[in-house]
């Protein structure tokens, strides 16, 4: 990172950055940018998600280098880097399996927001970014996923643009629109493809806008209590780096066993099949980080309806930060939320599993309790927690919880605090 | 007519699929075999795989065709330059280019050539086999739930059908296959090949030499993923220590 001592920065950087105040900005940013020192590692995941993207755009960028998005030719393109293209199945695998790391890396981000309460004012624009970020994820990994042109790639895209058709009167003109034909086919491809390359630098944009938003303020920490003076922050620069750094190695490890040992365990075997239009598989199955949706969608009778609630509960994050109106931000100190929260997880993952089984039996009843729950939490659970609960006590600083006998009330609360 | 498509992929997602699931569930649990490939360490079984490509040679590719796979591929199984080359004479193939007269022509392989299939197109592939239509088998061992387990158990899995059980006619009866009718007779019979090595060609033998071959037709790059692997989970772990005891050290005074 730069160093601000008059004498070590050369003449040059120190004429552009009077012009451009560029180093300085990253200095302001990453080097001295004052952070609460009570973080834990539930704090790394924002930084992890920012590298993810990176990579994600590096190894797209190789492969689109060696892509053909065409219905006739794409399938085996994708074949052609895998076998002939020098580490092609190294660029292919690392993309493919990042898109689940980023996921698996997002959600933690998200739930560890919703925890500590880091939504709240007045971090509700910051917030409002990263579900934007969420949703433009979304759209992209399913595009992605559509341009292999295998079997699930083809299927999964006729079924979600068909979600489209429940919307009344223009439903079926939307989808035609979206298709550029009468089917799923070429057209659709091309511009799945296109839109595929231009999403994920939207996402970058406002990346930037959420880290803009987040330095505004600077992190919230595991107590949810301002920084309050120099006692309770520490520089970015190294306690974080160096932080962000072990945690980087650790996911790195984990993403490296995916990508090398068990690329294709995240992968559905079907989709190694070609597209083909006249045989809809056994079992039409989203990547895992969908399911949750795809299990509310299911899990309503009506299509219009299901369709609403799916995109809802997504669309229904936006409204967090004033659904949920306690005054205190993090769970620690919140014991009602505290189980309140964990049921939601609980409930989230048994979505999950009701998404990636036949509904047939308890499979649906669960899908309907679990879909009932989540907007039972949202929109009762959280407000009303919010009004009754009786909070505990909030330590005067950060500094003195950890110096002081704050430190054991802090620590408590999270299986991750620091010791 | 849009909504009609809709109405197809809806029913057979939500609808049929619970009846088909069922009858996938009544097959018996995947024979588990050991394969040389499996686990971290896993490598193709080089002499397995020669001789699993000798019974795809000798028996499967009457029928299925390898599309992905090029003579020259045929040198990560240990083949030599000349072998190659020699397996490659072996064949006919029609040059991609017309000659000087503008006839396209046959000529001997090349190691340049992909494996040639057994049929120019699908429709042709389905009239010979009674409107069945074989699978590419290039990526077969990748393409199926249970993967090399669910393939060596369709080629061991022929079975007399179970009294009262409606055979359609033309087709046959395996234990493994989704609905048990499969259109593929019994592929492999004892001593339907010759190993030159001197192996017994049984049937589980070549079945699981033949998976072995497929599986490294599936995924050619498994042993250098793995070695590769290797190297960057050592280096990483090194990475993780090193940044580990920095942290510690750098973190000292804060605690």
């Amino acid at each position: 990172m730069a160093d601000t001592r008059p004498g070590a920065m050369s003449r040059i950087i120190r004429w552009i950055d009077y012009r451009l105040p560029f180093v300085a900005a990253l200095n302001h940013e990453l080097n001295e940018y004052p952070t609460p020192r009570n973080l834990t590692y539930w704090w790394n995941f924002g930084s992890l998600s920012g590298i993810v993207l990176v990579v994600m755009i590096v190894t797209g960028i190789f492969l689109a280098m060696q892509y053909t998005p065409s219905s006739e030719a794409a399938f085996d393109s994708v074949e052609r880097i895998m076998r002939d293209v020098n580490y092609g199945w190294l660029v292919r695998y690392a993309h493919s399996s990042g898109a689940s790391m980023f996921f698996a890396i997002v959600y933690i981000h998200l739930f560890r927001g919703l925890y500590y309460g880091s939504y709240k004012e007045p971090r509700q624009f910051l917030w409002i970014l990263g579900v934007i970020i969420l949703i433009l994820m979304i759209a992209t990994a399913f595009m992605g996923y559509v341009l292999p042109w295998g079997q699930m790639s083809y299927w999964a895209a006729t079924v979600i643009t068909n979600l489209f058709s429940a919307i009344p009167l223009i439903g079926q003109s939307i989808v035609t629109f979206l298709w550029g034909g009468f089917t799923v086919g070429d057209p659709t491809l091309h511009r799945f493809y296109a839109l595929h390359y231009l999403l994920p630098f939207i996402i970058v944009a406002v990346v930037g806008l959420h880290l803009i938003a987040l330095h505004r303020f600077g992190s919230n920490n595991p107590l949810g209590i301002d920084a309050k003076g120099p006692q309770d922050t520490i520089p970015f620069h190294p306690y974080y780096t160096i932080k962000d750094l072990f945690g980087l190695a650790v996911f790195l490890l984990i993403y490296a066993f995916f990508v090398f040992y068990a690329p294709n365990t995240l992968l559905s075997p079907d989709n190694y099949i070609p597209a083909n239009p006249m045989q809809t598989p056994n079992h039409i199955v989203p990547e895992w980080y969908l399911l949750p949706y795809y299990a509310i969608l299911r899990a309503v009778p009506n299509k219009l309806l299901g369709v609403i609630m799916a995109f809802g509960s997504l669309f229904i994050l936006f409204f967090v930060p004033w659904l949920d109106r306690s005054p205190v931000r993090s769970a620690r100190f919140r014991p009602v939320y505290k189980w309140v929260f964990w049921l939601l997880v609980i409930d989230v993952v048994a979505l999950g599993w009701v998404g990636a089984n036949p509904p047939e039996g308890i499979v649906v009843t669960v899908g309907q309790i679990a879909t009932f729950y989540y907007f039972l939490h949202m929109l009762i659970l959280l407000p009303l927690v919010g009004k009754l609960e009786r909070p505990r006590p909030l330590p005067s600083g950060i500094g003195a919880a950890m110096l002081g006998g704050g430190a054991r009330l802090g620590a408590a609360g999270s299986p991750m605090a620091k010791p | 007519m849009l909504k009609r498509a809709f109405a197809a992929v809806a029913l057979s997602a939500f609808v049929l699929a619970p009846p088909l699931v069922r009858a996938a569930d009544e097959t018996p649990p995947l024979p588990h075999q050991e394969w040389s490939f499996d686990g971290i360490f896993g490598t193709y079984d080089r002499a397995s795989s020669q001789r699993g490509f000798q019974v795809y040679k000798e028996v499967c590719s009457v029928c299925h065709a390898v599309k992905h796979l090029y003579f020259r591929d045929l040198a990560d199984l240990g083949y030599s330059e000349e072998e190659v080359k020699a397996i490659a004479a072996g064949y006919q193939v029609t040059d991609p280019q017309p000659n000087d007269q503008g006839q396209m022509y046959q000529r001997p392989g090349r190691p340049s050539d992909p494996i040639p299939p057994p049929f120019p197109n699908d429709q042709a592939a389905r009239a010979a086999n009674n409107g069945a239509l074989p699978p590419d088998l290039s990526m077969i061992v990748k393409a199926r739930e249970g993967g090399p387990n669910y393939v060596y158990a369709i080629l061991t899995g022929y079975k007399d059908p179970p009294p009262g059980f409606n055979m359609l006619s033309g087709m046959n009866y395996n234990e493994y296959f989704p609905g048990h009718q499969i259109a593929m007779p019994p592929p492999l019979s004892e001593n339907a090949v010759t190993f030159a090595d001197g192996v017994p060609a049984t049937v589980p033998q070549m079945a699981h030499d033949v998976v072995t071959f497929l599986a490294w037709a599936s995924e050619p790059n498994l042993d250098d993923r793995h070695r590769t692997g290797l190297k960057v989970m050592l280096f990483l772990v090194v990475a993780a220590g090193v940044f580990y005891a920095a942290k510690r050290k750098i973190w000292a005074p804060i605690h």
